[in-house]
């Protein structure tokens, strides 16, 4: 690990002016903020990230999850994600999430990874994590060893020529079924960034992950009021049953009202470059009966635009598969 | 090294660092993991004292009960300062990558991965180590569970099992073995004595 100065902000300003020194907030960023620490100190032993300062924002008052007034949730972003994954509320009102977040990593990860974190979880892309080998995203223009190479868990939609990593987060896919919102403190002040528009594609640039920029603090996720009479599932499939991250994975919130899907929200994880919200499943839900025919084609429409790898292949027909039994059973439910 | 320390081209700081790094081979450490009683030792000898170790940063954690005022490397993980500034080497170095849970150690109560943890975001912070929890005439409960199961083979993931196992205790967790092998995941063991282990947590949950 390379030497770095270690600073605890007092307040979030400070954290702000201090990040915002860095060149870039995304790949090789010279400062980073640090949270549990479950990503970036991995990176950091394997000199994938070589921050020169690292600020510590464990002690900054974003630790809190409060309801909204409009009825929705306010998670802050050092919220650990084991107590976002038992807080009532999350379980009662966003199964999801709480479903998502306890199929992902360990008890032991989820009692020190943070929301904030979660969110910038890096690939677990091989090439990425191997500094001896070539990679696009860590050394932009290297050339992209895996679409030639080791491809099997990696992405087969939002793919580039120049890179097929995939977003390894569980609680993203979640999140992006809820419709999240991303709050963000920066060098100009405060805004908001919905959840879909927070991570970018890969395109030519897959050294860019999200729309952050030096300085940008994440401090707290909102959620909407949840939808009434909504049925939650988060159905992960994976090459062991636990401490596995996702070949393919899906997020459904859907509403059923005579025999009919009146609102569908779907997400899937283990297949996308990010985490893949899919609009093209949801118009193929709504206003349809709820049977098998219906999350047939909904599954067929999340996956049209899949373009398989050399190994990957499989994830088409298993993300479907995934996808159709996540909708069957969580109608059923 | 000793080849490069003797250069005339080498500069002294260059030379100092090489020398201490020389000295302190013995234990496998630089200096900047050194107990404070042990490098007071060695400063007779290399003239290199801790405060001398540039961005080194003074923390206090309370380990077992007991307080440890220590200045570290900030790279130090808490799972280096527990095994070789503190020289509790109950905690076990698997993967140090997160992946096996040998390390699992108890901060404020909460079961995590001392390797994935820097030592300096712990400042004031109650570590619990294998150590903590009992001692070989008094065992704690689980310790002694995994003895009475036979909860293990080679030993080396035990610590770590053991202390995920207890801090499952006080966890959201289903009745059932299922749903102790779910939290326990975070727990690799080479050997395969997961029967055992489940046994063991099981033992202690029913009868204490």
């Amino acid at each position: 690990m390379r030497m770095f100065e270690f600073i605890r902000p007092t307040d979030s300003q400070a954290a702000v002016a201090a990040a915002a020194q860095s060149k870039t907030a995304q790949q090789g960023a010279d400062v980073r903020f640090m949270g549990g620490g479950t990503t970036l100190i991995d990176l950091m032993k394997l000199n994938v990230e070589t921050p020169a300062r690292v600020l510590d924002i464990n002690r900054l008052p974003f630790d809190k999850i409060a309801d909204t007034t409009v009825g929705g949730l306010d998670i802050g972003a050092t919220v650990r994600n084991s107590d976002l994954a038992y807080h009532p509320r999350v379980q009662r009102d966003y199964s999801v999430l709480s479903q998502a977040i306890l199929q992902g990593a360990s008890a032991q990860i989820r009692n020190m990874a943070t929301v904030g974190g979660n969110l910038l979880q890096r690939t677990r892309c091989v090439y990425f994590r191997d500094t001896a080998m070539p990679c696009n995203k860590r050394e932009p223009g290297s050339g992209c060893p895996a679409i030639t190479g080791h491809n099997r868990t990696l992405a087969i939609l939002g793919t580039s020529e120049h890179c097929i990593a995939t977003n390894p987060s569980d609680m993203c896919i979640a999140m992006a079924a809820l419709e999240a919102t991303i709050h963000i403190q920066g060098p100009k002040g405060t805004r908001t960034v919905a959840f879909g528009d927070f991570h970018v594609l890969p395109g030519n640039t897959p050294e860019r992950e999200t729309i952050l920029e030096p300085g940008d603090l994440i401090t707290h996720v909102t959620l909407p009021p949840p939808m009434s009479g909504s049925k939650h599932l988060y159905l992960k499939l994976r090459d062991r049953a636990s401490y596995e991250f996702a070949l393919a994975s899906a997020a459904v919130v859907l509403v059923i009202g005579g025999g009919k899907i009146t609102r569908a929200r779907i997400a899937l994880g283990g297949v996308g470059t990010k985490p893949w919200r899919s609009p093209e499943a949801e118009t193929a839900l709504t206003g349809k009966p709820a049977n098998d025919a219906t999350f047939r084609e909904a599954a067929a429409a999340a996956l049209r635009n899949a373009k398989p790898q050399s190994e990957n292949g499989f994830k088409i027909e298993l993300a479907k598969r995934c996808l159709t039994h996540a909708l069957r059973t969580a109608a059923a439910a | 090294m000793s080849d490069i320390a003797k250069s005339d081209d080498v500069d002294r700081s260059r030379r100092k660092f090489l020398k201490t790094s020389g000295t302190t081979a013995a234990v496998g450490v630089l200096s900047a993991y050194l107990p404070a009683h042990a490098s007071t030792e060695q400063s007779s000898q290399t003239d290199v004292s801790r405060s001398a170790i540039e961005g080194a940063m003074p923390i206090t954690l309370r380990i077992n009960g007991k307080e440890h005022k220590l200045r570290l490397d900030p790279r130090t993980t808490l799972l280096d300062c527990i095994r070789e500034t503190v020289t509790l080497t109950g905690t076990k170095k698997g993967c140090d990558h997160g992946q096996c849970g040998a390390c699992t150690v108890h901060v404020n109560g909460k079961r995590v991965l001392s390797c994935l943890n820097l030592a300096v975001m712990h400042d004031g912070h109650e570590i619990t180590t294998i150590e903590g929890l009992g001692t070989p005439d008094a065992l704690h409960p689980m310790q002694a569970a995994f003895l009475a199961c036979d909860g293990y083979q080679c030993g080396y993931c035990t610590s770590g099992q053991i202390m995920s196992a207890v801090a499952l205790l006080k966890e959201p967790c289903g009745p059932d073995d299922a749903s102790v092998k779910e939290l326990m995941s975070g727990n690799i063991c080479r050997c395969g004595a997961y029967a055992n282990i489940v046994a063991a947590i099981q033992q202690v949950r029913k009868h204490g």
